[in-house]
């Protein structure tokens, strides 16, 4: 695990406890006594104190420490929180933020002030009453001798001054010529849109000197072109001055029709810009070892010149930059804040890599749910423009198309807004793992796969508890002891494999151990005890798998502290059911189980494939959609009594009426009066799923059905149709496993009640 | 002049009535979010008789339940003269059909009678009591009793 994220989390989480502080000690200053904000207040300081504690920031330990002593002291009623009490509080809590934020970037803090706010926080803590001139902050001249010397601005700044000279020294190395390799492969939108690639290059050749390679490999012979298509690709070695942004600037109007790749050839004049960040300012190693965060510096020093060449020339670029700012503002001492400077700009550009912000999520939420209505007004508008029947490239149809266009892409930014990797919540689980590993005596060694895997933030929030609880019991329950495991011979040490990937515009999450398996024995006679079957009942070894999903199952001998908590896999079940997720299970005796999740990527969206059953309009989940057909009598074949089956390219696959099965209609509809979608399930089985027309495809917005209703069988969600009319959604993995047999069940309690 | 001008110096509960066939029922006003007309519902699969489907509530997925059938009375064929009653249940939102919405009365609580003693446990589920008001009879209707909640979380 990667030590720097959890401190960035920390440093998230410092931000919000500072804020939470600052609107407590106002709302303080302003009168409030209540006792729930003074505690708000202390738990702000107390979990930052908490956080740095863990990870050895001890300036920042040491002043949270003093000050919280003293809101302890407000908190039990031994200090009222009087105007010149806040006064030392509000600074302290700058302190306290600066102490943050300088532990964060590396940066300097007033030690003057801090320490001034220490022994006045201490002498409240106390019972003494602030004096007027200490509540000041210290003047400059009592500050310690080495920052003293600098002018040292509230926002911890301290200007550096160093020679010009060596910049424009190495400036020409800048901009000598420099071979550069590009790849220019031209899509046929560039041609249609009227470009030569041609003229491309010969503007190109203008840059310097140049060599083409023309790429041929992608011509098919002669019967085969098509005339529209792209098919060549050039490689171009090209010794220029200009930079590459002028090599990319020939290909401005392009650049969306071709793929194009500069890279730096190696060799000729490019060893000057790699060097470059080592070279601006010379100074003296040693000095870094008397900074306070010297070692941290260092390190960032070398990570930086870690970087490859393109980052590191970047970087060079803001490191000249913020040192030719501050040489113009303040010349002092120069080799010693060379180094703040160069530690200060190293910093910043690694904290440039990850520029954000924290924004509330009610506020993306409410974003989302403009755009969602701006999609459906868009569609609103598209079919209105259909119904009147405005043929032909007319304004109108431009218009809209662009709106379009211009729709979906505010659409694909918003939901990016919210897309955020796995990777934290993987991250918990290896603190689990070992926790429980612990607790068990097992050795278990957690793998995990595809941690960058991205989705959207509440999926991810809502993907925690399940699979901590799966975690748990993988180890607790999946894997053996380490005894066991060796007998069964086996490696002592067990792997839990948490994998994360994108299929088919949904997000699959695996779970597998290398344990002993479901102990289907024990499953079906736990079963049976508890009424779940009958005694004698037939069931496959997927059923009884599947039977551990029931409430109040576990296969544990003993409830544990771990596993016996009182949540079952069925809460597992329902909590990924309720996020539009479907869970399998697939064990081996012996060699191990694996629960496998997916999960749609977002709560808000969907591409569907709109049709008419019945009447009425339904949407069909695009990703679930292999082909549309439509069926000719001679493929369909009745089985048995009920069952027709249709067949396809010399198979046969079930046929489904989704009007019948959805109860819409009572008796089956003539399959060729239809569409047959063909359908692939979750669990692998194909349908072709009929329906009476096709209407379109079309982006949806995800409306919830249990908000104000109830869950239905056979249905996902709800939408809104361009009429202002709700459509359902389709189920299609439910309505797949309600054709194999059982038929969809109205667990509706509505229905109950009356 | 109806009974709730009459009354409004003397304080006491707001309740919305309505009618629903040849009966007169109320609900309490906070209950109520809003009075629409009847627009086209998409019918639900599954769904029991009296659920006429979901609508469009300005985004919200809405489901419009007949509360003459509900109720045990005759199925309401709905037109566009029927209105909904947006009705807030615990934290769902759901629509009642109902033939017109009559009035809205101001009552002290020791106006509501009981509920009379009738052999229909069903009809004494949903009643919380009767109102005599200028000759009516007017029922008032527990929402939630109508639409029991447990039983639709255990769904």
């Amino acid at each position: 695990m990667d030590m720097n994220e959890i401190k960035e989390i920390f440093f998230q989480e410092c931000e919000e406890q500072l804020a939470e502080l600052e609107s407590g000690l106002m709302k303080l200053n302003d009168g409030d006594r209540d006792p729930e904000t003074v505690n708000a207040v202390f738990r702000a300081v107390h979990s930052i104190k908490g956080g740095a504690g863990a990870f050895g920031l001890d300036d920042l330990v040491s002043f949270a420490h003093v000050f919280e002593t003293t809101l302890d002291c407000v908190r039990s009623n031994r200090l009222e929180p009087n105007q010149d009490v806040l006064k030392v509080m509000l600074k302290s809590a700058d302190v306290l933020a600066d102490l943050t934020n300088a532990a964060r970037d590396g940066g300097s803090v007033d030690e003057a002030r801090s320490r001034q706010l220490i022994k006045e926080l201490e002498a409240l803590a106390n019972g003494e009453l602030p004096q007027a001139s200490a509540a000041e902050p210290a003047p400059k001249a009592a500050a310690p001798a080495p920052i003293a010397a600098t002018p040292v601005n509230e926002e911890g700044f301290q200007p550096v001054a160093f020679s010009f000279e060596d910049f424009e020294a190495d400036e020409p190395a800048l901009i000598e010529a420099t071979c550069y390799e590009i790849v220019f492969s031209p899509k046929s939108e560039l041609y249609a849109k009227g470009n030569d690639a041609t003229l491309l290059l010969r503007d190109l050749s203008r840059l310097g000197e140049m060599s083409i390679h023309c790429d041929m490999d992608g011509m098919p012979p002669l019967d085969r072109m098509n005339p529209e298509a792209a098919y060549f690709s050039w490689k171009i070695s090209l010794k220029t001055d200009k930079g590459e942004d002028a090599i990319r600037s020939v290909f401005e109007f392009a650049e969306w029709d071709c793929d194009l790749d500069i890279a730096l050839a190696g060799g000729c004049a490019v060893d000057a810009r790699e060097e470059l960040p080592m070279q601006p300012v010379p100074f003296d190693l040693s000095l870094l070892d008397e900074a306070p965060a010297g070692s941290a510096e260092e390190e960032e020093q070398i990570a930086s010149r870690d970087r490859d060449a393109a980052v590191s020339a970047a970087e060079t670029a803001s490191n000249v930059l913020q040192m030719a700012q501050s040489s113009t503002r303040a010349p002092a001492e120069a080799p010693r804040n060379a180094t703040a400077a160069a530690s200060a700009a190293a910093q910043q550009a690694a904290s440039a890599a990850t520029p954000t912000i924290r924004v509330d999520l009610d506020r993306v939420d409410r974003l989302i749910n403009l755009v969602g209505e701006l999609v459906i007004n868009q569609a609103m508008l598209s079919q209105s423009v259909i119904e009147n029947d405005t043929n032909g490239p007319s304004s109108i149809n431009m218009g809209l198309e662009e709106l379009q266009q211009l729709t979906r892409e505010i659409q694909d930014s918003v939901m990016a807004i919210r897309a955020q990797p796995v990777k934290p919540v993987f991250q918990r689980m290896s603190r689990i793992v070992r926790e429980i590993a612990d607790m068990t005596g097992k050795s278990v060694r957690l793998v995990t796969e595809g941690e960058n895997t991205e989705v959207d933030k509440t999926v991810i929030d809502k993907l925690a508890e399940p699979l901590t609880h799966m975690i748990r019991n993988a180890v607790d329950h999946g894997l053996e002891t380490p005894e066991k495991r060796l007998a069964a011979g086996k490696s002592a040490e067990g792997t839990v494999r948490l994998t994360a990937k994108h299929r088919s515009g949904r997000i699959v999450i695996e779970l597998a151990d290398d344990g002993a398996g479901i102990n289907r024995e024990k499953v079906r006679q736990k079963a049976i005890d508890n009424d779940l079957i009958a005694a004698d009942a037939n069931l496959s070894d997927e059923e009884i798998d599947n039977l551990i999903f029931h409430a109040g199952f576990s296969t544990a001998d003993k409830i544990s502290d771990i596993s016996g908590r009182g949540v079952g896999m069925d809460v597992v079940k329902r909590s990924i059911q309720a996020l539009g997720g479907r869970i399998n299970i697939s064990s081996k005796p012996g060699q191990g189980s694996v629960f496998t999740m997916s999960l749609p990527l977002t709560l808000a969206v969907l591409d569907g494939m709109v049709v008419t059953v019945a009447n009425q309009t339904l949407v069909v989940p695009l990703t679930a959609i292999v082909e549309t057909l439509q069926p000719e009598a001679s493929a369909i074949h009745s089985f048995g009594s009920t069952q027709r089956l249709i067949s396809i390219r010399n198979s046969f696959c079930p046929l489904v009426d989704v009007g019948r099965i959805l109860n819409f209609r009572a008796t089956q509809a003539n399959p060729v009066d239809g569409v047959a979608l063909l359908v692939e399930s979750e669990g692998g089985g194909q349908r072709a799923l009929m329906v009476d027309a096709i209407q379109g495809q079309r982006q949806v917005v995800i409306k919830s059905l249990e908000a104000n209703y109830t869950h239905v069988p056979g249905i996902a969600a709800a939408t809104i149709l361009g009429d202002g009319r709700v459509a359902l959604i389709l189920d299609v993995d439910a309505i797949v496993a309600a054709s194999r047999g059982q038929t969809l069940k109205p667990e509706m309690s509505l229905a109950a009640a009356g | 002049m109806t009974y709730a001008a009459k009354n409004l110096t003397t304080g006491g509960r707001e309740l919305i009535a309505f009618r629903v066939g040849d009966q007169e029922f109320c609900v309490n006003i906070m209950v109520v979010r809003e009075i629409r007309g009847w627009t086209p519902a998409t019918p639900m699969p599954h769904a029991p008789s009296y659920v006429l489907g979901v609508i469009n509530l300005r985004g919200a997925v809405l489901p419009i339940v007949d509360l003459s059938a509900r109720l045990g009375m005759k199925p309401a064929e709905p037109t566009i003269r029927h209105v909904i009653i947006v009705a807030q249940v615990k934290n769902q939102v759901v629509g009642l059909l109902v033939d017109a919405v009559s009035d809205i009365l101001t009552v002290r609580d020791d106006e509501i009678q009981p509920t009379p003693d009738i052999s229909s446990e069903f009809e004494k589920s949903f009643a919380r009591g009767v109102l005599a008001i200028e000759g009516r009879m007017i029922c008032l209707v527990e929402l939630e009793a109508v639409f029991p909640q447990e039983e639709r979380e255990a769904a």
